[in-house]
């Protein structure tokens, strides 16, 4: 130009523009919010997936800690279609001999014990306290990977003897004698009788279902079977605890021992089993798959809502744009750029979707938190997603703002200035 | 600092010829089957630091002519030189850099951003000039002073009344330091001692160098200024140079500098 350029300082000052957004958005209250509820439940839906995955995941995790990814247990009883029969009601199929078989004939198998349950009351010197016996035998700490914090646990020669010796769980401990204390050597009552306390097994924590592992002691199985039950039968009136080789080989025992105890039972091809092994790796499985389901579904909840939400962006932008098309003409009229316009009207639509992000991000955490007070799950929300979802609802609002942006920039300074 | 030039002086320093050349300019508006004719081969030439007038019927084609000389419009046929640019081959982005840099636009109906306090519809030429905050404040504040609007500076325009909102315009058109002013009726809201007051401010503008382009209705205004040009039914019908009255009132002295 002839004209001596003026020195232009810096660009648009893009504070301003984005108060002049914000204020828009604030004008109408009420319509930012409407038009932002769709990245609202898109970003909330995504965390609150993003903490389901995570919490399911740490759920299996600490289920196979405690339990050991090698571990199947057998029962008395065929299943049924809702689970797990037996236990009570139902005869015990299950004899001493199959146990002796499951550990001497198949060879994915590493251990095995029996597992005898009852509810007892146990007295210490000055309280007691109402915990689950279990009779078994010296394998089933190997097998369930749960060695001892103090003392040792019973041996072979207890189960012969039928020795009156118990390992108590922290619970117990702490119930008895307190916490952190040390009862090896104490004597407590199981049903009246007197037991020395040879061992305290770790502390195991909970179960995924809020059971308390550590609210147990154990006894030699002989001893359960004479002082808590009538003597030894032919039939083990529980399960059996096995520890297949490995992780791996779980599933191959699992397959061998149900044809040894078929084949033991005397069962013909037709007919089902009268017992049931379940193998927790598969329990896992499936829950991981229904948590998969649950996942995805929310994946495609988030996913439409967001692409909802972001059309109601654009919109809403382009009812704003003609809406202020007389203000769009007065600013180009008095030297703003096209892409002055463009900018402002993109950062006012990243300005309502990245406030959409933000109550997202809370309606996630607060979805999060509530399911992990519910499932008893650690809250698992990473902040690394918290920061891809805000981001992505930038994306949406930048992606879907442009239209509208770009139509207000093109619009001719005089034509808008008439527009009615 | 984009000042106007210290020495009171009616020549720019950057440009050589005549700063508004127009030629054989038309515009026709069709709206369905009728065809408005509102300029009908207007020709005319500005030079740099003029004051003029431009007076005519309702409908004779003032604000269309204003409309394309301030870069807003495009006229039907027709070429239009701003200082020695031809402003149809003027890119988006260069016209707007013109209507921010060069030309100062006064509406007929105003048109303030509503809802927007006038200190902050006068800070937006200077928004869009790259002016940073505090600076951008304290222009516009002088510029509304000099108006006479120092008290009003947070009111919004439902807040003020047509001539205060008026004024705001000025002030807004001033503020960015343009080189010429197009004002479409500048005081067809203002009392005569007002007016007075504009045309003051006008008539120091031009002193400056400034180049002042008036549509008005009244002749008291158009004697304030250098040239009368009358236009009717699209064509121009005269075009006369005159010695501009002062623009004092007997009472008081117009407004002294801010700045
Ligand atoms: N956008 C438009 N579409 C159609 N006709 C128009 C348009 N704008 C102006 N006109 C017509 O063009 C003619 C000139 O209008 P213009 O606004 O330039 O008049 P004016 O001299 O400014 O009048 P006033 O003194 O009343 O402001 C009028 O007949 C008007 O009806
Ligand atoms: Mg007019």
């Amino acid at each position: 130009m002839n004209f001596e350029k003026r020195k232009r300082r810096g660009g648009l000052n893009l504070f301003s523009t984005l108060k002049v957004a914000l204020r828009a958005l604030w004008r109408n209250k009420m319509r930012s919010f409407l038009t932002t509820l769709g990245i609202i439940i898109g970003v909330g839906a995504v965390i609150a997936m993003m903490a389901i995955g995570a919490g399911a995941k740490a759920q299996v995790e600490s289920a196979f800690a405690a339990m050991g990814t090698n571990l199947l247990i057998v029962m008395s009883g065929s299943t049924s279609a809702g689970g797990v029969r037996g236990g009570f009601g139902s005869q015990p199929t299950l004899t001493w001999d199959d146990l002796q078989a499951i550990k001497t004939e198949i060879s994915t198998v590493k251990a095995a014990a029996p597992q005898l349950r009852s509810s007892q009351s146990i007295v210490g010197e000055e309280s007691n306290w109402t915990t689950q016996i279990i009779g078994t035998t010296p394998e089933y700490f190997e097998i369930r990977t749960w060695p001892m914090a103090l003392g040792a646990a019973f041996t072979q020669s207890d189960i012969d003897s039928g020795a009156k010796v118990v390992v108590l769980g922290q619970t117990v401990v702490e119930k008895l004698f307190g916490a952190n204390s040390d009862p090896v050597g104490n004597t407590v009552r199981i049903g009246g009788k007197p037991f020395e306390v040879v061992g305290v097994a770790i502390r195991k924590g909970q179960s995924a279902q809020g059971q308390d592992y550590d609210d147990t002691a154990f006894i030699p199985m002989t001893t359960f079977a004479q002082n808590i039950q009538s003597g030894l039968g032919k039939y083990i009136p529980g399960n059996i605890f096995v520890a297949a080789t490995s992780a791996e080989t779980t599933s191959r025992a699992q397959k061998d021992i149900t044809a040894l105890l078929r084949d033991r039972h005397r069962i013909g091809p037709r007919a089902d089993d009268d017992f049931s092994i379940r193998n927790l790796a598969e329990i896992a499985g499936a829950q991981q798959e229904g948590t998969e389901t649950m996942t995805t579904l929310l994946a495609s909840v988030a996913a439409v809502s967001l692409l909802v939400g972001g059309i109601g962006i654009m919109n809403i932008m382009l009812v704003s744009v003609t809406e202020r098309t007389r203000e769009i003409g007065v600013r180009m009229a008095i030297g703003a750029k096209p892409r002055n316009i463009l900018l402002q009207f993109l950062i006012e639509a990243l300005a309502l979707a990245m406030m959409g992000g933000l109550l997202g991000v809370a309606l996630g955490v607060g979805v999060a938190r509530w399911l992990a007070v519910r499932f008893g799950w650690p809250l698992l929300v990473q902040p690394d997603v918290i920061a891809i979802s805000f981001a992505f609802s930038a994306f949406v609002g930048v992606v879907f703002g442009l239209y509208p942006a770009r139509k207000a920039s093109r619009l001719d300074p005089i034509d808008a200035l008439r527009f009615e | 600092m984009p000042a106007p030039p210290t020495e009171p002086t009616h020549i720019e320093p950057s440009g050589t010829g005549p700063l508004i050349v127009v030629k054989d300019l038309t515009k026709v508006y069709t709206t369905g089957e009728v065809s408005v004719r509102a300029l009908d081969g207007v020709s005319l030439t500005i030079e740099h630091g003029e004051l003029v007038s431009i007076m005519g019927s309702s409908g004779s084609g003032k604000s269309t002519l204003m409309n394309i000389l301030g870069c807003l419009d495009k006229p039907t046929s027709g070429s239009y030189t701003l200082a020695g640019q031809e402003v149809s081959r003027l890119s988006r982005d260069e016209l707007a850099e013109v209507r921010s840099e060069v030309l100062g636009f006064v509406f007929q109906n105003f048109n303030l951003l509503a809802r927007t306090s006038a200190i902050e519809n006068v800070e937006l030429p200077l928004l869009y000039q790259g002016v940073p905050g505090a600076e951008r404040h304290e222009r516009a504040r002088a510029a509304l002073e000099r108006v006479g609007l120092g008290k009003r500076l947070d009111h919004t325009p439902a807040q003020l009344s047509g001539g205060q909102q008026q004024r705001v315009a000025i002030a807004r058109a001033l503020v960015g330091d343009p080189r010429v002013i197009l004002a479409d009726e500048p005081t067809g809201n203002l009392d005569s001692r007002t007016s007075i007051e504009v045309m003051a401010l006008f008539q120091e503008l031009r002193s400056t160098g400034i180049t002042v382009v008036i549509v008005t209705h009244e002749h008291d205004i158009a004697d304030l200024t250098g040239r009368v040009i009358a236009v009717k039914d699209g064509k121009i019908r005269s075009d006369e140079v005159q010695t501009p009255r002062p623009a004092v009132l007997p009472s008081q002295a117009p407004q002294g500098e801010t700045r």
